[in-house]
């Protein structure tokens, strides 16, 4: 239980992490100063979100290791993130995208945690639920604005849903941790999830016009730790000044 | 700058009942990006309970060329100001 309950959290707080560290790069380099500072809010969002989980995650590891330790000490087999929150930021569409998907899914997936059995995984999912109704609001009207755009923005965007499409299926893998855990009401059956996500993405690329029509196999692997060559480049830039400098304090 | 962006003036009421105060300006290309930008830029430090956008092209300004004839007839009207009343304890916002 200890340790799928740790393994749980930890799933949880590397998705806010790597999608606010990859959000971060567009600090400076947003489409316009105040889609910019959008941005960069939510990856703000995101961050505060991963602190808390990995603050969680270091108690129910008998505080072996700090939240820092957890996010700055492991190496990239470790982290169980999703692969769509490590996939490259792309253009504005493909950020977009994934966004989009990613905040689908986690309002789904935490209005069924805020009523968890523990008690922190549900403190948690009340608090984040409200940042994440609006995040969802955000990607959601742009996904509508270029699908429903010019030619050359409805183009890209459905490339990029299409390109990231092959990830989603990760996201509802019901697997040993799960199961554990859904027996004693800690966490939900991933496939209730998975209808109610839907629901949202087929709302807005209908209104949005835009197609799924990608064939790709599903690719699996973040959430037992086999990532991208993009995600090891994001860790070595993300874990860089810990490597350089352990332990470094302000 | 893009070409699709036009410019919003945001307004600002930090609780119900106070009136809604001018804050600055900002680039959307519709109503709810204006709505959003404006809820990032000036609402993150709690200072709203609700913002208006207004595009920046449909507010009507006096001209600073007219202000002899607008304002200065106001200038030795000084019974108009008034200084002659007490204002009641417990009175705010005046």
């Amino acid at each position: 239980m200890t340790d799928a309950l740790f393994t749980y959290v930890l799933r949880l707080a590397d998705d806010s992490l790597i999608l606010s560290q990859r959000l971060s790069a567009w600090c400076y380099n947003g489409p316009f100063l105040e889609e910019d500072i959008a941005l960069t809010n939510i990856a703000l969002d995101y961050l505060g979100r991963a602190n808390s989980l990995y603050e969680y995650a270091s108690s129910i590891d008998k505080k072996l290791r700090t939240p820092d330790d957890l996010a700055f000490k492991r190496n990239t087999n470790e982290f169980y993130n999703c692969l769509l929150v490590e996939q490259p930021n792309g253009h504005f569409g493909d950020t977009i995208a994934r966004q989009f998907m990613m905040d689908a899914f986690y309002v789904t997936l935490f209005s069924f945690l805020k009523n968890s059995s523990d008690e922190n995984i549900s403190a948690i999912a009340e608090k984040s639920i409200k940042e994440t109704v609006y995040h969802l609001r955000h990607s959601s009207k742009w996904v509508v604005r270029l699908g429903d755009g010019t030619k050359e923005s409805h183009h890209k965007i459905s490339h990029s849903f299409n390109n990231l499409w092959k990830y989603t299926g990760e996201l509802f893998v019901n697997d040993s941790v799960n199961e554990d855990l859904k027996k004693k009401e800690v966490c939900v059956c991933l496939k209730d999830v998975e209808n109610k996500w839907i629901s949202i993405i087929s709302e807005v690329l209908t209104e949005a016009n835009i197609k799924i029509n990608d064939k790709s196999k599903m690719s699996y692997g973040g959430r037992i730790g086999n990532h991208s060559q993009d995600f090891k480049q994001l860790l070595d830039e993300m874990q860089c000044l810990q490597r350089t400098y352990p332990d470094a304090k302000w | 700058m893009n070409d699709n962006l036009i410019l919003w003036e945001v307004f600002i009421q930090s609780k119900s009942g106070l009136p809604h105060k001018h804050v600055g300006s900002l680039h959307a290309s519709d109503e709810e990006m204006a709505l959003q930008n404006a809820r990032d830029l000036y609402t993150r430090r709690n200072e709203g309970s609700c913002i208006w956008v207004v595009k920046s092209s449909e507010i009507v300004s006096s001209n600073p060329d007219d202000n002899s004839s607008f304002f200065d007839p106001a200038n030795d009207k000084i019974y108009r100001h008034p200084t002659f009343y007490e204002v009641p304890k417990g009175a705010k916002h005046i």
